[in-house]
Formats: C-alpha cells, sequence, structure tokens
C-alpha cells in the first residue's frame, strides 16, 4: 500500500519519530533554501520536544528562529512569508494552542489561494504536537484535528511511526496547499499499547523506526495497511494506531488495521476496498466523540459500503469532556473500550 | 446572578464606562476640542533616529499644507510639479471612480461597494513615496493604491462586477482586489489579517537581503484586533522593514473612535508601546502623508526598523453601500471636520504654486469621469453580476487545492448535474 518515493537510496538508521522529523526538517533545509522553521523556543533550544534541534546552528538564524508568543502572529507572519516566496514550517509548540491561530489558519492560509485565484498561496507545514497519555492536563493533550479536516483548503496529515513521519513531512513541506501536521508525542519515544500501567516502550528495534537517512516522501492522500485482515476494518491514525494493533493482538482476532497517515484529502479507496472486504468497520479516535473525523468516517463508509456492512459502524473515542489530567486514563480511548466495541461489532 | 451589593461596605458603587461618540444625528457637530496643531511645526527627526527619542510624535499632527495650502515646515516633502499633479490626478481619479461604482451598486450592477471619499489622500500619496515594487498588504479601503500604481481600472471593475473577465473568477465580494502585478496582496474581508503577514513579507525580504518593503494600513476600529498587535510585536522583534499604517476615520461602521480606545490616547501611541516610531498624521493633508510615508520607507530601507503611522481622516461617506451613516452620526460632521478635503487642498496648493488652476482642474475632472464612464462600458461588456453565472461551474472547486482532490470532483460533478437539470 505504501507507495514511497526514494530519490536518494540511503542507509536506514534507528530513529524514534522526533529524530526522524529532525530528519525530514534537515533534509528540506538542505535542498531548499526558501524552507524557513520558526517558533517558539525552536530556535537556540531546538524546540521543547527538540524536534528542531541542531538546526539553527546549521542553517543560521534567519531560516530558523524563536518567536514571540502569538500563534496568530505566527501563523499570519507564515502567510506573509509564503507570500514572499519561502516556504514556512511553523511549528506551534502544542496543538492545544493552535486556536488563536484559527483566523490566520481557516480564513487565510487555507483561502488564499482561491480567493485570489492563484496569484498568492500559502505553502505551509504547520507542525504541532497533539494528543494525550502524558499527563499533560486539557491544555497539552487535545485532539482538534476535527476542526481543521472541517475547513476547506487546509490538508491534515498524521503520521503514526518514525518512517511515515519522515516521509510524510517531506511531502507535507513540498506541497503547495497548508498542511496541518499533527504529532502524536505520546509515540514521539516509542510506540503505545494502551497499557499505562505497563512500562514504556521505545522505538528500538521496531520495524517502522528504520528511516532512510536522505530523502523520501509519502504521498499525502495514501493510507497504510497496518495489519492485514479479514474479520473486520478498522480506521485509525496517529497514537491509536499502536492501541489497535495491540488490542487485536491480545483478542486474536483478525483485524484489518488501516492507519489513514492523511485524513484530507483521505485515501477513500483504501477505506471502501478493506470494508466492503470484511463487512465490518470500526473507527477509533483520541479526540471527542461528537463532530469528530469519526462522524465524517462513518457517513462515508455508510453512503459507500451500506449493503456490504454486516453490522452497524461503531466509533471509539475520547469521550466529549475537557481532557482531565487525573483521570487521564478513564478518559483515554484504551483497550477495554477497543474491545467493547470490536466484540459489540463482531456479536452475530 | 449573585446580588453582592450587600458585601459593598461604605464604597462607591462602581460604574462602567460604555463609550459615546459626541454627536448623534440631528446634533451641531462641533470640533473645536480637536487639537490641530499649525502646520510646519512638528519637528521631523533623522530616518535613522531611536524610536524612544521620538515618542512626543505619536501625540503630535504632522502636517505640511498651511491654511492658505503652502507647503511649510520639515516634513515639506518638495515635490516635483509633476509628481504633485499626479497625485492630485490619481486622488480625483479614485474619487471619481468611486462615484461611478457606487452608482453601478444602487442601479443593481453589482452587489456591494466601498468608497474612500475623503480618504484618498491616505492610499494615494503613500502609494507614491513608496517604490513600485514596495508589496502593500491593504484593508478594503485603499483603491487608491491601485489607481496611483495606474492599475487597470476595468481590470478593477471586472473583480466588481465579478464578471467573466475577472481574474478573481468571481469569488470574492466585490472590491477585495488582488493583484500581484501591482504589488498588492490579496483584500481579506477578515479585519487586520493583513498585519501579520506584511510583517512575514518584509521579515522574508530582510532575512532574503531584498531591498523592498512592505506596506500595510488598517482602519482604527481593527486595531482592537489581536493580529494588530501580533504584528506589532513580530514588527518590533526583528526590527522588519514595514509601514504599519492605521487610518483613523473616526468610524467602523457605526462605532466612532472610542469603541477602539481612541477617547483614551492616539492611536498612534499604540506605537510606542511597541518602541516602534510613531508618527501621526493629518490624512487629509496628501503632503504630509506622503512626507510620513517616505521618511518611514527610508527608516525601512535602512535597517531601522518598522514605522507605525495614524493618518488622522475622516469618513466623508458611509462604511459601504449596506450603510446609511444618516442613522447613527450628525449629518454635518463631514463639512464640519477640521482637517477639509484631500483633494481641495491639494488642489489648492498647486493652484497656489501656479501649475494649476480651477479650468484645468475642470477639465481635468471632465476628463476622469469620461474615462471612469468608458472603463465601465468596458467591463459591462464583460457581464454584471446576477445577469448569469458568469463563470464555469468547474472554477467553483479549483484552486480550493493545488491539485482538486476526489471528494471535491464528487462535488463538482453534482454540481455539473445540477446545472444540466436546471437547463443551464
Amino acid at each position: 500500500m505504501s507507495e514511497v518515493i526514494t530519490e536518494t537510496v540511503a542507509d536506514a538508521t534507528q530513529m524514534n519519530m522526533i529524530q526522524a522529523i529532525n530528519s525530514a526538517l534537515d533534509v528540506m533545509m538542505d535542498r531548499d533554501p526558501d524552507v524557513v522553521v520558526m517558533g517558539e523556543d525552536v530556535g537556540f533550544f531546538g524546540g521543547v520536544f527538540r524536534a528542531t534541534a541542531g538546526l539553527q546552528k546549521k542553517y543560521g538564524k534567519n531560516r530558523v528562529f524563536d518567536t514571540p508568543i502569538t500563534e496568530c502572529g505566527i501563523i499570519g507572519v507564515a502567510v506573509g512569508m509564503g507570500a514572499y516566496g519561502l516556504r514556512p514550517v511553523p511549528e506551534i509548540q502544542f496543538a492545544d494552542y493552535i486556536y488563536p491561530a484559527l483566523d490566520q489558519l481557516v480564513s487565510e492560509a487555507a483561502r488564499l489561494r482561491y480567493r485570489s485565484a492563484g496569484e498568492f498561496i500559502a505553502p505551509m507545514t504547520v507542525r504541532s504536537p497533539f494528543g494525550g497519555g502524558i499527563f499533560g492536563g486539557q491544555t497539552h493533550s487535545q485532539s482538534p484535528e476535527g476542526i481543521f479536516t472541517h475547513v476547506s483548503g487546509i490538508k491534515t496529515v498524521i503520521p503514526a511511526t518514525p518512517y511515515d513521519a519522515k516521509g510524510l513531512l517531506i511531502a507535507a513541506i513540498e506541497d503547495n496547499d497548508p498542511t496541518i501536521f499533527f504529532e502524536p508525542k505520546r509515540i514521539y519515544n516509542g510506540p503505545f499499547d494502551g497499557h499505562y500501567d505497563r512500562p514504556s516502550r521505545n522505538w528500538g528495534g521496531h520495524p517502522d523506526a528504520q528511516v532512510p537517512e536522505g530523502y523520501y516522501k509519502i504521498p499525502l492522500g495514501k493510507a497504510r495497511i497496518a495489519r492485514a485482515g479479514e474479520a473486520l476494518t478498522i480506521l485509525c491514525y496517529g497514537t491509536m494506531v499502536h492501541v489497535v494493533a495491540s488490542t487485536v493482538e491480545e483478542m486474536g482476532i483478525d483485524a484489518e488495521i488501516i492507519d489513514l497517515r492523511t485524513l484530507v484529502p483521505l485515501d477513500i479507496e483504501a477505506i471502501e476496498a478493506s470494508v466492503k472486504k470484511t463487512g465490518h468497520c470500526l473507527i477509533v479516535h483520541e479526540a471527542t466523540r461528537t463532530s469528530g473525523f469519526g462522524a465524517e468516517l462513518s457517513a462515508l463508509v455508510q453512503e459507500r459500503c451500506f449493503y456490504y456492512l454486516e453490522a452497524p459502524i461503531e466509533r471509539v473515542t475520547g469521550f466529549d469532556t475537557p481532557y482531565p489530567h487525573s483521570l487521564e486514563w478513564a478518559y483515554f480511548p484504551g483497550p477495554i473500550r477497543i474491545r467493547d466495541a470490536i466484540n459489540k461489532i463482531m456479536k452475530d | 446572578m449573585t446580588d453582592h451589593r450587600d458585601n459593598q461596605r461604605n464604597m462607591p458603587p462602581l460604574t462602567l464606562h460604555v463609550p459615546e461618540p459626541k454627536f448623534r444625528p440631528g446634533d451641531v457637530a462641533d470640533f473645536s476640542d480637536i487639537d490641530v496643531p499649525a502646520a510646519g511645526v512638528t519637528p521631523r527627526p533623522d530616518e535613522t533616529a531611536a524610536a524612544g527619542s521620538m515618542r512626543d510624535l505619536a501625540y503630535g499632527l504632522v502636517r505640511v499644507l498651511d491654511d492658505e495650502a503652502r507647503a511649510v515646515g520639515p516634513w515639506n516633502p518638495n515635490l516635483s510639479p509633476d509628481v504633485a499633479l499626479k497625485i492630485l490626478r490619481s486622488m480625483a481619479l479614485t474619487r471619481a471612480f468611486d462615484e461611478r461604482m457606487f452608482r453601478a451598486q444602487r442601479q443593481g450592477k453589482t452587489s456591494f461597494y466601498m468608497k474612500c471619499t475623503g480618504e484618498e489622500a491616505v492610499a494615494v500619496a503613500a502609494a507614491h513615496a513608496l517604490a513600485s515594487d514596495d508589496m502593500c498588504f491593504p484593508s478594503y479601503r485603499q483603491q487608491g493604491l491601485l489607481i496611483a500604481r495606474d492599475w487597470s481600472l476595468v481590470d478593477m471593475m471586472n473583480q466588481i462586477y465579478s464578471n467573466r473577465a475577472d481574474r478573481m473568477k468571481g469569488r470574492q465580494l466585490p472590491i477585495m482586489y488582488s493583484v500581484r502585478d501591482a504589488g498588492f496582496f490579496s483584500i481579506s474581508g477578515n479585519l487586520t489579517t493583513q498585519w501579520p503577514q506584511a510583517v512575514g513579507w518584509a521579515m522574508a525580504s530582510a532575512a532574503r537581503g531584498d531591498t523592498r518593503i512592505a506596506a500595510t494600513w488598517c482602519g482604527e476600529g481593527s486595531t482592537a484586533e489581536g493580529d494588530f498587535h501580533s504584528a506589532c510585536t513580530f514588527a518590533s522583534v526583528y526590527r522588519a522593514p514595514v509601514i504599519l499604517n492605521i487610518v483613523n476615520n473616526q468610524w467602523a461602521i457605526s462605532s466612532f473612535s472610542g469603541f477602539a480606545g481612541g477617547e483614551n490616547t492616539t492611536f498612534a501611541a499604540r506605537g510606542v508601546g511597541y518602541g516602534i516610531a510613531s508618527l501621526r498624521v493629518d490624512g487629509n493633508d496628501a503632503l504630509a502623508v506622503y512626507a510620513a510615508t517616505r521618511w518611514a520607507a527610508d527608516r525601512a530601507r535602512s535597517n531601522a526598523g518598522p514605522t507605525l503611522i495614524e493618518h488622522f481622516t475622516y469618513r466623508a461617506e458611509g462604511h459601504s453601500t449596506s450603510d446609511d451613516p444618516g442613522q447613527y452620526r450628525s449629518a454635518d460632521e463631514g463639512s464640519a471636520w477640521p482637517l477639509g478635503d484631500p483633494i481641495a487642498r491639494l488642489k489648492a496648493h498647486v493652484i497656489g504654486l501656479g501649475i494649476w488652476d480651477e479650468e484645468r482642474q475642470a477639465a481635468m475632472d471632465l476628463e476622469l469621469a469620461s474615462i471612469v464612464k468608458d472603463a465601465a462600458r468596458e467591463a459591462e461588456k464583460n457581464g454584471i453580476l446576477g445577469h448569469g453565472m458568469h463563470q464555469p461551474f468547474e472554477t467553483m472547486f479549483e484552486d480550493v487545492f493545488e491539485d482538486m482532490p476526489w471528494h471535491l470532483k464528487e462535488q463538482l460533478d453534482m454540481a455539473l448535474g445540477e446545472k444540466k437539470a436546471a437547463g443551464l
């Protein structure tokens, strides 16, 4: 399923997701002098998650710089830089902080090509760590992807592995449309099986953590079959790909897990082919339920696969509450919630 | 709601100040309390002077034309006759264009129009003080920039009519132009979003070692937007080569400048807190606008950083064709405005110089009216709004993304099906 375009054949190296993102930025800054990186703490310090470490030293302060704490300003300035001809990669330190930038993203970046009939474009990639599972409380845990998938003119990309993080980020930077690139911070350092009470794992030895040093990209709009199977289709992305995979493993069920990778544009062909094959569909995301992206997925599957479905579509999501701090693991759509939904779908 | 009045102890009750303009419909407007310093008295610092050394300028008023329309004082830009007459002509053309397009809206040829009557100097004189390739990030009332840069009137009108020849493909509300070739950024209907964008453009130009600068405009009302403050912070932090213009025309639709804080300080003073060189300028004095803009441009070009300019002016007409200012403000405010009309003042100046006269002015006005009329006739050949759907349906789905994804292709098919069903 993965169509990978590799220009530079290089030996793969073990990388965690942070290192893979850093490598993607490094590769693109080296290839394209128009690429600039900006954001709170991204310069000298290299970012609170270290994703931009070393870039300022290598490419200089004119291309990698710290910004004032104004997300509206960061994105507004990135729109202007794009109009000048640069290719900005702003970082919003946490997805929870992106709301002050909404007008610049929704009314400006997303609409610029359309309203100017192509005279001006906003070829920016907005990187931002998102999702919970790190005891970040309600302001460092949210998954606001559904806000952006609802906006015409923005692409939304969410990687689930170091390999994909690099290949998708390179594709997003090269893309001439504004792209929200949400990085699931729970799996920056290792995959997560959903069992918060078990020891954390790192990416060591994981096949998807073997990342080429050089340039390669994964096209936007192409899903990945994380696990092939026949019994039911599970649509998910980001951290939940790993939680779903380990739950399926524990249950011993032959599920087909589709890692969507890009929400807009969506790989509808992969979804359709899988659901028509299995006749069952579960949708899993960490974001709140009501009007979440799962609702769109559910509608699409119903519209296109209704006569193939043998059971109602189920959604497993976060609850429609703010992300609680102490009750984080009661909120998180973990193995129990996923297992219950699978059992419900498969009960007949 | 809990009543806390029992807890007041022996203290006076608090009161909420809700601003109220001085004059409402029926009142006699009297602006004698506005402090208008004499032309020529405001000092002109060196372009590279420290912002902290010129804070008084944020509270003063740079004026060049005196009551006899003579150019006086250190801000006199000593324009050549050619430039002075070109500014006069561009202002008059802007006014003629506005008159015609306002009427076109009233005749049902388009949905919307916005005049800049009384504020022509703000855009036109600035355009002449900038280099032709400096990048402008305007709000919706700087049509004078395009006219001063000799952009095609027919092209502007095509946009206003959303017709077949509209380069924006009929997607934008009338007057939301985009003219890359004239260094004129796509106008947004959302206010002051263009400010941080202009700063970003200027930062990019500086980072690249370019020589071009950026300029942006917003109204005094929208200085309350967060974007305004984000832009000032970025401009100050990176010393961006940008000119930040606040057009204080006293009214934001029906809200007077007091609702943006104008009762308490000047708008130029907003820049002081950011350490940005800030000038307050008589916006109805084309020579003052020119001089301040040129000063700011020279400052930016010498890497001395941004300038914020408050253009103190008056919105002589309604906010737009959808507005009736007679509902909320005194009808004689415009005629009582102490800074006069920008075209009349520049005209008197060039007549005083002996390079112009009333006859030539009258002839020019006739000529410009006829130019505008011809342009409108030409544009109307390409269609007017509401008389048919001028753009192919496909264009509705193009340019959302660079390449059309499957979901838009599906929706395009649906739209084409509806077109067929409607017999179009």
